[in-house]
């Protein structure tokens, strides 16, 4: 039986983690997978690591914030930390997210219907930590107090809490608990937003403490505003990768194949997440074969930051999150193109899409559109000769929450689907009811020491229980499966996770993107686009 | 005695009606938010909301004439209201004790518009109350009376039963929650002991709306009645005070944030706002924000802070 957690024990002066996770607290597996003895073993941090950085919230440290050292200088962050929490309530310094914020402050009933929808808390096997409100809980009680200056009478009200660096260390931790997929909020009867707590948090710590995680600050957006992709692709560099693609292409399907660079007056400008030209370089590859085909005036842009459609501000910086919208509105604003389209990476789809919406007015009013609704159009209104018999294996769709959930895109790509793949089958839930892939919110990019044990025993089971369950039926390995992900984030947590459990080698559970399906069913390309080789 | 009691219900009134408006002239008075909608949206038309599509789904959305069915959305609203949908659908246990809790507030609030309109009639003809409709409203009020103070006292009992008794709660249960539930059980209490404990021939519940409509002051109101109605009162005034003025915050979150979906492409009204905020000097002191409380909003975010140079 685990020790209860209560509110007050984030104060603990002590470095002990508030709880840890045993295989077989987490929430069961389908089968082949539902032996919890036969679960992998979860790397333990290191006496070094455990030395050097805050790591007294769990069995993981996903942001590596160095302890302080001295009392003055854990005093000197919890000044930091107030004087950020009050920066946070003021339309100054947060008009872009206060209003709901506020909401979600004052509001919340407390009746943790948002606890059942959260796929970390219920994999997690309950853990009272994963609980959406407890981070909620604690940031609310701390408004009170410190931003409404609340005494005796709203401390009876809304519950007290001591603020200590031990508070803010673990807080720093806990916002990189959530993958912001509010699946929370949707259920949430009054409205109120755990996933915005979260997200809020973590720009506190960033805008104001300088602290975040480092894939996704110093390696991510700092590095992408740099040198104009996370991945440090340079323009020449990513041109000259786009080139070897398009031969790659044109040799695997028969079709001449090339990607247009900074074509002027294009209709349409093509944003890729940069981690695909690098990781699947076929998916870039599918879009210039498919585009190409179709006869669309298609172009990409070489500027700064317009050939790399991230945006990891969305997860944690108002400021980066801005500037980087603002780069990729430039980029279509200079190449006078009608509209940009969002190759497939979620976040990207609704940074640029939606949040950045009330940004880009004015001069920088460029449409935006998803690449499902352009690839459904296309292959529904038959501008592609499309044989769905290449196409006959079992293959289930995952849903990026940012794309439906938080975008609404929902329908096209299962037009395309349900069109050219005979052996489509849904996930449960699916659609806006989806489960998060468990990399959401820049896991799928942060590694470091053991997160990634962390990302696919919590973040990731509830997904990877869904794409067992799609499968059931077919397991066996003489049948290839196909994951259809488009999302580049998404894919990222599947290769690392389906690797993790080996379900290519003992399953044959494939993923990749909806292009790659597409272009494997073009009657005018070589038979077998898909090599069903693990990478 | 009786002109204290009157002074209790109007002053109760009063509090919940500036207090509930204050509240809500504040949260519109925030800043347009960046865009944070969650879908589904119920003002999608019917074949994109069944999926909870959004427009973002029609092919260059924004050529076409944008369709918000506002019928749909009343009806969705109407559902959440009166029904307690979305909590029947995510949590099944919990609408057993809130839903009834919820109704019940309900029927004392449509009780007391009939007794106020019962009242009203009566000024107006002393007779009023023996007329046929005079019998219907009264039998309406007393009855949406009876089964509001009901509902609303076992939905209080179990709301209560389940804080003390669930121990995942304890984290998330302040003193005031549980005061808050056993005011209302209080309120509702006392109000229902009173009117079924009060004498024969002393007045009911259109006699004691009739007195507060005329500053009645010689009405003898029995002592347990009055009681409750103070207390009932002390409620009124309480409730707007406390996050259970959530019929006010539920507008925001779901018209201004959730289905929020507006785009800002050609909305000119819109644009103006922003650029008003871009003006705001914003604070933070992360070196990488480059804020110094001189720069404006739109400065910092044309700042490159990775290549040291503005542009």
């Amino acid at each position: 039986m685990k020790e209860p957690i209560r509110l007050a024990d984030v104060s603990r002066r002590d470095r002990r983690p508030l709880t840890h996770v045993e295989n077989r607290d987490l929430m069961r597996l389908p089968p082949p997978l539902d032996d919890p003895a036969a679960d992998r073993a979860w790397a333990q941090l290191s006496a070094q690591v455990t030395a050097k950085y805050e790591c007294g919230l769990d069995d993981t440290c996903a942001v590596s914030v160095p302890q302080p050292g001295s009392r003055e200088a854990e005093d000197a962050l919890v000044a930091k930390f107030l004087a950020g929490l009050e920066k946070l309530f003021t339309k100054e310094n947060n008009w872009t997210f206060l209003q709901p914020l506020v909401l979600t402050m004052e509001h919340c009933a407390k009746c943790q219907t948002c606890s059942d929808a959260c796929h970390i808390f219920e994999a997690s096997g309950g853990d009272e930590l994963y609980r959406p409100t407890f981070r909620s809980e604690i940031l609310r009680r701390l408004y009170f107090k410190h931003v409404k200056h609340g005494g005796l009478v709203s401390a009876w009200q809304h519950g007290d809490i001591e603020v200590n660096w031990p508070l803010v260390a673990r807080l720093i931790e806990l916002s990189y608990r959530c993958n912001l997929c509010r699946r929370c909020a949707q259920t949430c009867p009054i409205g109120a937003d755990n996933g915005l707590v979260a997200h809020e948090l973590r720009k506190l710590f960033s805008q104001e403490m300088g602290i975040a995680a480092k894939e996704l600050h110093e390696t991510g957006s700092m590095l992408q505003l740099k040198a104009g992709s996370s991945t440090g692709m340079t323009s020449l560099v990513v041109k000259d990768n786009l080139e070897f693609i398009d031969e790659d292409m044109s040799e695997k399907t028969g079709l001449k194949v090339e990607t247009p660079w900074d074509v002027e007056g294009a209709d349409i400008l093509l944003i890729h997440n940069a981690g695909e030209i690098l990781a699947w370089p076929e998916n870039p590859g599918a879009f210039a074969v498919i585009l190409n085909a179709a006869g669309i005036s298609w172009t990409m842009s070489s500027d700064l930051a317009a050939y790399d459609s991230i945006n990891y501000g969305l997860w944690y910086d108002d400021a980066q999150f801005a500037r980087v919208a603002l780069l990729h509105a430039q980029a279509a604003k200079k190449l006078k193109v009608k509209k940009i389209l969002m190759g497939e990476c979620g976040h990207a789809h609704k940074a640029l899409t939606v949040v950045a919406d009330r940004l880009l007015t004015g001069d920088l009013d460029v449409p935006r559109e998803s690449s499902m609704t352009l690839l459904r159009d296309l292959v529904v209104g038959g501008r592609l000769n499309l044989d769905p018999a290449r196409n006959d294996f079992p293959v289930t769709l995952h849903d990026p929450c940012n794309m439906v959930r938080l975008m609404g895109v929902v329908e096209p790509q299962r037009e395309v689907l349900r069109r050219i793949c005979p052996q489509f089958r849904e996930m449960e839930p699916h659609g806006v009811d989806n489960y998060c892939c468990g990399g959401g919110s820049g896991f799928a990019i942060m590694s470091g020491h053991n997160f990634p044990d962390w990302r696919f025993h919590v973040a990731g089971r509830k997904k990877l229980s869904q794409i067992l369950g799609a499968f059931s039926d077919c397991l066996d390995p003489a049948t290839p499966k196909y994951l259809c992900a488009p999302c580049s984030n998404c894919k990222g947590q599947f290769r690392d996770m389906l690797a993790y459990y080996d379900l290519w080698e003992r399953h044959r559970i494939l993923y990749g993107g909806l292009v790659e399906l597409i272009v494997n069913a073009m009657v005018d390309v070589k038979p077998g686009f898909i090599d069903w080789e693990w990478r | 005695m009786t002109a204290v009691l009157y002074v209790f219900v109007y002053a109760a009134l009063v509090v919940f009606v500036v207090a509930s408006a204050v509240r809500a002239v504040l949260y519109a008075r925030m800043p347009m938010h960046l865009r944070w909608e969650l879908y589904p949206v119920p003002h999608e038309p019917h074949e994109r909301l069944k999926h909870g599509g959004s427009y973002l789904e029609v092919p260059d959305w924004w050529t076409e004439p944008r369709h918000v069915n506002r019928v749909a959305e009343v009806g969705w609203m109407a559902r959440e209201i009166l029904l307690l949908k979305g909590l029947w659908d995510a949590n099944r246990r919990l609408w057993f004790r809130s839903f009834p809790f919820h109704f019940g507030l309900y029927l004392l609030f449509g009780s007391a518009g009939l007794l106020v309109l019962a009242g009203i009639r009566t000024l107006g003809a002393p007779d009023a109350p023996a007329t046929p409709i005079g019998q219907v409203l009264h039998a309406a009020y007393l009855v949406t009376g009876a089964a509001g103070l009901a509902l609303g006292i076992a939905g209080a009992a179990s709301l209560l039963h389940r804080r003390l008794t669930d121990a995942t709660l304890r984290n998330y249960t302040t003193p005031a929650d549980l005061f808050n539930l056993l005011f209302f059980i209080a309120s509702f209490g006392l109000l229902g002991a009173g009117f079924l404990a009060r004498p024969a021939g002393s007045p009911g519940p259109l006699a004691l709306v009739v007195g507060l409509l005329t500053f009645d002051t010689q009405l003898p109101v029995p002592s347990l009645l009055a009681a409750g109605v103070i207390v009932a009162s002390l409620l009124v005034g309480y409730i707007p005070l406390t996050h259970m003025s959530h019929y006010v915050a539920k507008y925001f979150t779901y018209h201004y944030v959730r289905w929020d979906d507006a785009p800002a492409h050609g909305n000119r009204a819109l644009a103006a706002r922003v650029a008003e905020y871009l003006a705001y000097r914003p604070t933070w002191s992360a070196p990488h924000v480059t804020a110094d409380g001189r720069r404006t909003w739109g400065e910092v975010a044309t700042t490159n802070p990775a290549q040291g140079t503005q542009k």
